[in-house]
């Protein structure tokens, strides 16, 4: 190690990792991983949210986790947006493309993404 | 990228619960699902609630499986890792709520602990130092390095207000700026890892969950005292410890962070690993650097003490484990941060081993000043079975007792020195109604009869002539004389041994007499040990009237002293009830144990 330079590197590389083993409050962000959601697609979905939540470093802000059949196996795959103190947000039939989207307008810049969500397609 | 870790135990206590075996289950169960890309296994340290190993974990949901073997690794794959359907069978029964689980942080065993020193047990893998550089590792011997002078360093130690963790509780900043202004060509930074109290694990923890924390600090405290050379001296019945700190140290010099001219600075320092044989003397700081230089583990008389002539005769300073692992946060958060948790002259947090009558046993960390009912009976959990809390006993056996008196006293240096306790290394053994105190005493004093080193006349004799008046008051022989006679000898031997280890050796038979002579006085007059440990003691009786002479317990006798008793007569067609023969019992309660109606009770 000849620098600060160095260590400041492998901590950066590393820290999205760590981050993900704390357990503080997150904004958790979580795909129906049933049979009927996975028949669907959400490994993709889920894998890709994961990835990019790492890439961008929001580990310490944003956890992807699974959870099992949300009952609206027709829509699936489905991603639901919990935010500490508002209204949760869901997201149905889901692909990678759309869920890099939900990342970079909704958990990114703060507007949820209406033309995929429940309430666009007249569920309510 | 992963999506999940699964963090599995490897610390001593899950290893031997079979947390291997769950580790390789998750693996081979991970690879089988297609899923080996999204999710990690890694082997952590000590997660503290040893009782409930092996202890898996599951990020990002934190979700705690408790007790977790081999067989149900399929089903935690399938379902949480894959469907994302917690296995609620498995996980932490404290953790379960009616709608779902808590998360670990919410439980009573977490939730009233402060984590500084085992800030990363069972939460990085110890093995990769990438994982300890990811949280901040690293990052205090970087700034002490370039941007602190080494009387900043020993400044910010003294103003966090730290004191050794290894029992003493002198001040460790003072320690360094004692050693300091000594010159010489050589000087040596030592880590006392000689942990050999029974109960006490912490220092073992750190070493197997973060041993790049202990060799960091030890770094620092090189820089601070013109140092370049340091030595763990580490026992060597800690495999794992021992193999982690090698990894860790084989790692850090390929990093540079030991070795010549780290992070470009022109600060040279390398740590070497000594194993101890398992004496007790050894954690004693004179006969631990004999023994790192090779002779007899033997104490020798201060002073000169070690600052001024240490280690191969030059100015060397030891610290504890526990004390190195809170090092490196204290010089990233600074001394204001530190000084802020505990009472006023214990600062910080300090880790503490539960064990004996208590439902959690395990490792927490508290800040000091906790009062001792929250450790036992909210973080512990309380005493199993429904028996009564009667003493914990601090120190192992340097220390005291604190008996269910004083359960509200808030646990620092201070306080139980008032009450002649220590908080010594750590460890807490909680003792309930059905435990003799005297044979406490007896146990410790035993421990530390085979244990003094012999060197000086006062700890080799005087301890073993007590232990000779403690088990001639087990065994009902002695008289009020004797307990006069104990006496005197504690204090003569506290008085006139040359080290640590036999001045406190009396200390568990003081503290037992100061609080519980009623107990004492009870072996000696009425020849009766109230809480029927004491064999010599005790018999088994047969009560008639709940007997129905089944002869279940004549049975399962080892001994054969269960007989019909010849005098009971009789009554409506009953038959005869039994009775131990007191001559033939050899009293190992096998007959208590079989007996379904209660008829057989100690007395």
């Amino acid at each position: 190690m000849k620098s600060l330079a160095e260590l400041k590197a492998i901590k950066e590389k590393m820290q999205n990792q760590m981050n993900m083993r704390s357990d503080a409050d997150h904004t958790r962000v979580v795909v129906g991983m049933a049979t009927c959601g996975i028949a669907a697609g959400a490994r993709p979905v889920l894998n890709t949210l994961s990835d990019e939540i790492q890439k961008r470093g929001l580990t310490d802000k944003i956890a992807v986790t699974q959870t099992g059949c949300i009952g609206l196996c027709q829509f699936e795959p489905i991603v639901e947006v919990y935010e500490p103190g508002k209204e949760k947000v869901t997201y149905i039939k889901m692909d990678a493309e759309k869920a890099l989207e939900v990342i970079e307008r909704h958990l990114v810049g703060g507007h949820v993404v209406e033309k995929y969500s429940m309430g666009a397609s007249g569920l309510k | 990228m992963y999506r999940s870790h699964v963090l599995v135990c490897g610390g001593t206590g899950c290893t031997s619960s079979g947390s291997l075996k769950v580790k390789e289950a998750f693996e081979k169960a991970i690879k089988a699902e297609g899923l080996e890309k999204e999710v990690a296994v890694v082997e952590t340290g000590c997660h503290g609630l040893c009782q409930m190993g092996p202890v898996v974990i599951v990020y990002p949901d934190a979700t705690f499986y408790a007790r977790v073997e081999a067989k149900d690794v399929e089903e935690i794959v399938k379902e949480h890792l894959l469907k994302g359907r917690i296995v609620k069978r498995l996980v932490y029964e404290e953790a379960q709520t009616e709608d779902g689980v808590k998360t670990l942080a919410d439980t009573n065993f977490y939730s009233k602990q402060v984590r500084v020193a085992l800030r990363n047990c069972g939460v990085i893998n110890p093995e990769d130092i990438d994982e300890y550089i990811g949280t901040g590792g690293y990052e205090a011997l970087g700034k002490v390095l370039t941007e602190m002078t080494p009387d900043e360093v020993i400044q910010v130690i003294l103003d966090s207000g730290l004191r050794g963790r290894g029992g003493a509780g002198f001040p460790t900043g003072l320690k360094w700026k004692l050693c300091r202004p000594n010159q010489a060509d050589k000087k040596y930074v030592c880590c006392n890892g000689d942990e050999g109290d029974p109960g006490a694990f912490m220092d073992r923890s750190v070493l197997e969950g973060d041993p790049h924390a202990v060799l960091e600090a030890m770094a620092i405290a090189g820089y601070a005292i013109g140092s370049d050379q340091g030595y763990i001296y580490v026992r060597a019945e800690y495999p794992i410890a021992v193999e982690r700190l090698k990894i860790a140290i084989k790692q850090a010099r390929e990093y540079g962070l030991l070795g010549k001219n780290i992070f470009g600075t022109g600060f040279n320092f390398d740590i070497d690993l000594r194993l101890g044989a398992g004496a007790f003397v050894c954690g004693e700081e004179t006969a631990l650097m004999t023994s790192i230089e090779g002779k007899r583990g033997e104490p020798r008389p201060r002073p000169p003490f070690p600052a001024v002539k240490g280690l191969f005769g030059k100015p060397s300073i030891l610290n504890n484990v526990e004390t190195y692992a809170n090092i490196p946060q204290i010089i990233l958060k600074g001394a204001e941060w530190f000084a802020s948790m505990g009472t006023e002259k214990s600062k910080g947090t300090k880790v503490f081993a539960l064990g004996g009558k208590i439902k959690n046993t395990g490792l927490v960390e508290i800040p000091m000043g906790t009062p001792l009912r929250t450790i036992i009976e909210n973080i512990g959990g309380g005493i199993p079975n429904g028996k009564k809390f009667k003493a914990v006993q601090t120190g192992g056996p340097s220390g005291g007792c604190i008996p269910a008196q004083y359960i509200d006293i808030p646990v620092d240096y201070e306080n139980l020195a008032s009450i002649g306790c220590i908080v010594g290394s750590g460890g807490m053994i909680v003792m309930d109604e059905d435990n003799c105190m005297v044979d406490i005493a007896k146990f410790f004093l035993e421990f530390t009869v085979d244990e003094s080193c012999g060197k000086c006349t006062a700890c080799r004799i005087g301890t073993r002539r007590m232990l000779e008046i403690l088990t001639k008051i087990t065994d009902g022989k002695a008289t009020m004389d004797d307990l006069t006679k104990l006496e005197e000898l504690c204090l003569y031997v506290k008085n006139n041994s040359l080290c640590a280890l036999g001045q406190t050796a009396p200390n568990p038979v003081l503290s037992t007499l100061k609080f519980f002579k009623d107990e004492y006085i009870a072996h000696i007059v009425d020849k009766k040990c109230p809480a029927g440990v004491c064999k010599a003691l005790m018999t088994y009786n047969i009560d008639p009237a709940k007997c129905i002479g089944c002869k279940a317990c004549a049975k399962g006798c080892p001994a054969n002293a269960i007989k019909v008793n010849a005098n009971s007569e009789v009554k409506e067609g009953k038959k005869l009830p039994y009775l131990v023969i007191g001559d033939e019992c050899v009293k190992c309660g096998a007959c208590q144990a079989t007996c379904k109606f209660g008829a057989i009770y100690k007395k």
